[in-house]
């Protein structure tokens, strides 16, 4: 118990709509209520390419893992890991290194009980309830400060997280401290809905976003640069996740929606 | 992560030889990879697209297989549709996109390896495939849902499970805080209904019957008439406010009394608006009680018990803090007669029970009349009375404390008896200076005492305001001389026979800086009874002497002598002889150019040493004269037992000369007998006090030696004399 509030916890509300389950819908998953589809439908219907954008940014996850991996790292730190939706970090990572580690962090109690099962019987990955602004919290859980070795690379991971950190709860702030927790030699990736450059319903789909649990707020690029203060880009830097390092023939011309950067420590 | 069991399966590796035509040749990778970029855009999948093309090309040679193979068919086409779901091409459309591709393409592009079958005979397996793929696709994906909805159900109600669990604990350690606190809580409802208190509640408020406790919070506030708290309370229940605290007191059942440091919060729910109140009383009792202790010392004296000085200023300050010009108040200020005595000879031990006895006499005395007694330090006591009815009851007052006193005191085997004396002093409440009253009465009680123990003196203020001025004037002199604040003047004494100056009086003033000029007879008594009388006698006699050499410088022979006043005070220092005559040689200034002036009275009465020092200041070539002859005993015979040679007579004999309308000749005659006396005893004599031309002419012929007077110069500064002795041009 570090802060007062965790004293008394919150309630499991299925009644309303989770951001984590709706992108297991569009992700094509069951994972989830009728309350989530219904507002995914919703956001649907004003953008049918949310679809495309949630697997689109599904992919940089995937390739992140992939890159971060071939640099030889095999720790990973996923904040906000949701529900654990097909091709999930560990599984990319495993499959290149069985001993690779990974540990989930997530604040809502059905992802986490998801994953809780899900990784049973996984040494090698765990999952840990909290909220990823308690940057102490997280990084002396258990299940993080016993799984990983702070001393080595680690690659941390905050895809499709951080728009959901409003500008008064400073999130580049919050990224720049775990910065300050990594060796030389580890990554930190991230992805972030924007509606900058795109066509008005994209902000429509982020108004529709504020009848959910977790409100989004999209930025821009110059709001991410921000976040990476200090810190060094890996080429292209901050772009459509679409161009961060698309794989032989996957080249897309139609945006994400995501802006997508690496910093290397 | 795959479905499930979280991991892709693939069937069978694939053997990828492109040289035979049965498995991996060119028509199954050029079919694979056209599927592959048809389908992979419409997945969620997520494997590369390289993947996928490795993936369907496995597939592809399954689809061959069920082609050529009719007893396959079924089983392996159901087998490709589940192994799109399972690669999550969930996706209806990729199912779509498939089964056209297949239909279209499969027997184009595998020709060759399915010649022998004859075309009807395809189609109809081709068919049959296409069905077996989308009942595979269909069955998967719904087991898919159906386990994929089972596991988020079973994750949700985990998560409740999980949460409960925590809102148990939580629960359980708010009730083990809410059971063991030692604060009282009690849980209300917005109406103020209260739902929940706990045991330190029930033990703060002393009641174990619900019956009696309290039953809503409106109670808790309203115990009091505190119309600022219900106000505050109200605000509460309506949201503008987020607590309300105050220290009150409650009555238990029981009829004790308990102090409570109360603190109602308000509790919002989800949408801010209030809904419950929580009150914590603490029990402050114990806090308060030391309070009033330590209220109650700060403001007692130990010994006694009575009010103490900071108590009596305190009371005395509110009554004069008052508007109503009509009250009045008094002050008994009492002071034991000779306490020290009691102290020295008997110890302190029997000193403290003395005052303590004496606390409760005065005590009791006054009690009936509501009077504070207050013991100001020492043996001293003063009675403190509001709404005083005049100085009679004041008067009347001090009888009874001194007769309460009358009575002997027993104490530790010694029977006392002792007297107090008292100061009183009445006044006007309103705009009283509390300190100034308590110096007047400090004052009257020395009065009191001056004027004989075991009694009372009333304040009276001019009697007051003399002392206060000699008091303060007396103390402002020493800085005065060292201020250059005094002055000396110069009186001429001219001969009467041919009018010349022949000498001056040096007269001392004080520029005093706030009350002006003052002469002489404002402060030379006080000089005197201080003794600052020799430093000043000192400092007169030095500018004396200055003044002399200078006139002796410019006149000669003809240069006035200068008569100075010297008190018998100054006699009485044994080095003043020696002082006077070293300062009249440093100044060089002959003794006999200096007349030394004492009065009557006090030259009458010295004691031998002051005596002798005359007589030696005599001898020395002091002219030594009799100041204001005529106003004591005027005993001329035992002026021939001092070493006089001067006798100035006072105004009196001067004002006697003209004082008579029918002829009386007495004052003339006196005057006569006392110059011609004077004579005889070889004195010169000067008159004081002459004011007109006829004083002169008579003075002269009864054979008065010189004169002195506003006749000839009021005193003046020296300049004025060396102006009137210089010749006329």
């Amino acid at each position: 118990m570090v802060n007062s509030q965790s004293w008394i916890p919150h309630e499991v509300d299925v009644e309303r709509p989770n951001p984590a389950r709706m992108y297991d819908y569009y992700l094509g998953g069951a994972h989830n209520f009728a309350a989530d589809r219904e507002l995914a439908e919703q956001a649907l219907a004003v953008r049918p390419a949310l679809a495309r954008s949630a697997r689109l940014n599904r992919r940089f996850l995937n390739r992140v893992v992939r890159y971060s991996s071939e640099l030889g790292i095999n720790q990973f730190l996923d904040l906000g890991s949701g529900i654990p939706t097909a091709g999930n970090v560990h599984h990319i990572a495993q499959q290149r290194d069985p001993t690779a580690r990974i540990a989930y962090v997530d604040n809502e109690s059905v992802a986490v009980a998801h994953s809780t099962e899900l990784l049973a019987g996984n040494d090698y990955a765990t999952i840990t309830k909290a909220d990823l602004k308690d940057v102490e919290t997280v990084l002396s859980a258990p299940g993080i400060a016993g799984l990983l070795d702070f001393d080595q690379p680690i690659a941390l991971l905050t895809v499709a997280v951080m728009h959901f950190i409003p500008d008064s709860e400073a999130p580049w702030e919050i990224f720049q401290r775990y910065h300050s927790a990594l060796m030389p030699g580890s990554l930190l990736a991230l992805s972030h809905c924007t509606v900058e450059g795109l066509a008005p319903e994209w902000t429509k789909v982020a108004e529709l976003y504020k009848s959910s649990t977790t409100p989004v707020y999209p930025r821009d690029k110059a709001e991410l640069e921000r976040f990476f203060t200090g810190l060094q880009l890996v080429k292209p830097g901050i772009v459509d996740a679409i161009d961060w390092h698309p794989d032989e023939g996957e080249q897309e011309t139609e945006r994400s929606g995501f802006y997508a950067a690496v910093a290397r420590v | 992560m795959g479905r499930g069991s979280g991991v892709i399966k693939f069937r069978s590796p694939v053997k990828d030889n492109p040289a035979t035509d049965d498995g991996g040749g060119p028509s199954t990778h050029g079919f694979a990879d056209t599927w592959a970029a048809t389908i992979w855009p419409t997945g969620f999948v997520s494997m590369s697209l390289r993947e996928t093309q490795l993936h369907l090309l496995n597939t592809t040679q399954r689809l061959v297989a069920a082609l050529t193979d009719p007893t396959q068919t079924a089983q392996l086409g159901r087998s490709v549709g589940e192994e799109l779901v399972d690669a999550h091409f969930t996706n209806p459309e990729a199912l779509e996109l498939s089964l056209s591709l297949i239909a279209s393409r499969l027997l184009k592009d595998f020709a060759p390896q399915l010649r022998h079958i004859n075309n009807a005979e395809l189609r109809s397996r081709l068919g049959l495939l296409l069905g077996a793929i989308a009942a595979g696709f269909s069955t998967a994906l719904r087991d898919v849902t159906f386990s994929e909805q089972e596991q988020i159900r079973r994750a949700g109600l985990l998560a409740r499970e999980t949460t409960e669990r925590d809102l148990r604990g939580s629960e359980a350690r708010f009730r083990a805080v809410f059971a063991g606190a030692a604060i009282g809580i009690a849980i209300a409802d917005i109406s103020g209904n209260i739902l929940h208190f706990n045991p330190a509640m029930e033990q703060i408020l002393g009641d174990s019957s619900e019956a009696h406790l309290f039953s809503s919070v409106a109670q808790f506030v309203d115990l009091d008439d505190a119309p600022e708290l219900w106000s505050q309370y109200q605000r509460l229940v309506n949201g503008e406010q987020e607590q309300v605290q105050s220290e009150k007191r409650y009555v238990r059942p029981d009829g004790s009394v308990v102090w409570a440091d109360m603190v109602i919060s308000l509790v919002r729910d989800d949408n801010g608006h209030p809904r419950y109140l929580v009150v914590l009383v603490e029990d402050v009792s114990e806090r308060r009680r030391l309070q009033t202790t330590l209220h109650h010392q700060a403001l007692h004296d130990p010994l006694t018990g009575l009010p103490n000085r900071t108590l009596f200023f305190d009371r005395l300050r509110r009554l004069c803090n008052q508007h109503d010009s009509t009250k009045r108040i008094g002050l008994c200020y009492l002071d034991l007669d000779r306490f020290k005595a009691v102290n020295d000879s008997l110890g302190h031990h029997v000193g403290d029970k003395l005052l303590v006895e004496l606390a409760e006499r005065l005590a009791r005395c006054t009690a009936d009349a509501g009077h504070i007694v207050a013991r100001m330090g020492g043996d001293e006591f003063v009675v403190l009375v509001e709404d005083c009815e005049g100085t009679r009851q004041l008067k009347l007052l001090a009888e009874q404390l001194l007769e309460a006193l009358a009575a002997p005191f027993e104490i530790a085997d010694h029977q006392l008896t002792v007297s107090a004396s008292i100061g009183l002093v009445e006044h006007q409440a309103a705009g009283a200076d509390p300190a100034e009253l308590l110096k007047a009465a400090d004052i009257t009680l020395y009065w009191a005492k001056s004027e004989g123990n075991g009694g009372w003196a009333l304040h009276e203020s001019e009697r007051r305001g003399r002392q206060v001025a000699r008091y303060e004037l007396s103390a402002a002199m020493p800085r005065a001389l060292a201020h250059g604040e005094f002055l000396v003047e110069y009186q001429p004494l001219v001969r009467l026979r041919d009018s010349v100056t022949i000498g001056t009086e040096a007269l001392v003033r004080w520029n005093h800086p706030v009350l002006g000029r003052l002469g002489p007879q404002h402060f030379i008594d006080l000089a005197e009874e201080t003794g600052q009388i020799v430093p000043l006698g000192r400092w007169v006699f030095e500018q004396s002497c200055a003044q002399a050499a200078l006139w002796s410088a410019e006149f000669g022979a003809q240069a006035p002598f200068v008569s100075i006043n010297l008190a018998v005070r100054q006699l009485r220092d044994p080095g003043i002889v020696a002082e006077l005559i070293s300062i009249a040689q440093a100044y060089d200034v002959a003794p006999q150019q200096l007349q030394l002036e004492l009065t009557e009275s006090e030259i009458m009465g010295p004691s031998d040493e002051a005596l002798e020092r005359l007589r030696t200041l005599a001898d020395a070539g002091f002219v030594i004269a009799i100041d204001d002859f005529g106003t004591g005993y005027s005993n001329l015979a035992y002026l021939r037992r001092l070493p006089v040679q001067a006798l100035k007579l006072a105004s009196s004999f001067v004002t006697g000369l003209q004082q008579d309308p029918n002829g009386d000749r007495v004052g003339e005659e006196i005057m006569k007998t006392l110059i011609h006396l004077s004579h005889i005893l070889g004195l010169h004599v000067t008159a004081e006090g002459i004011e007109t031309d006829e004083q002169a002419r008579q003075l002269r012929d009864l054979g008065c030696d010189n004169g002195q007077g506003w006749l000839f110069a009021k005193p003046g500064p020296p300049e004025t004399i060396t102006e009137m002795l210089r010749p006329k041009t």
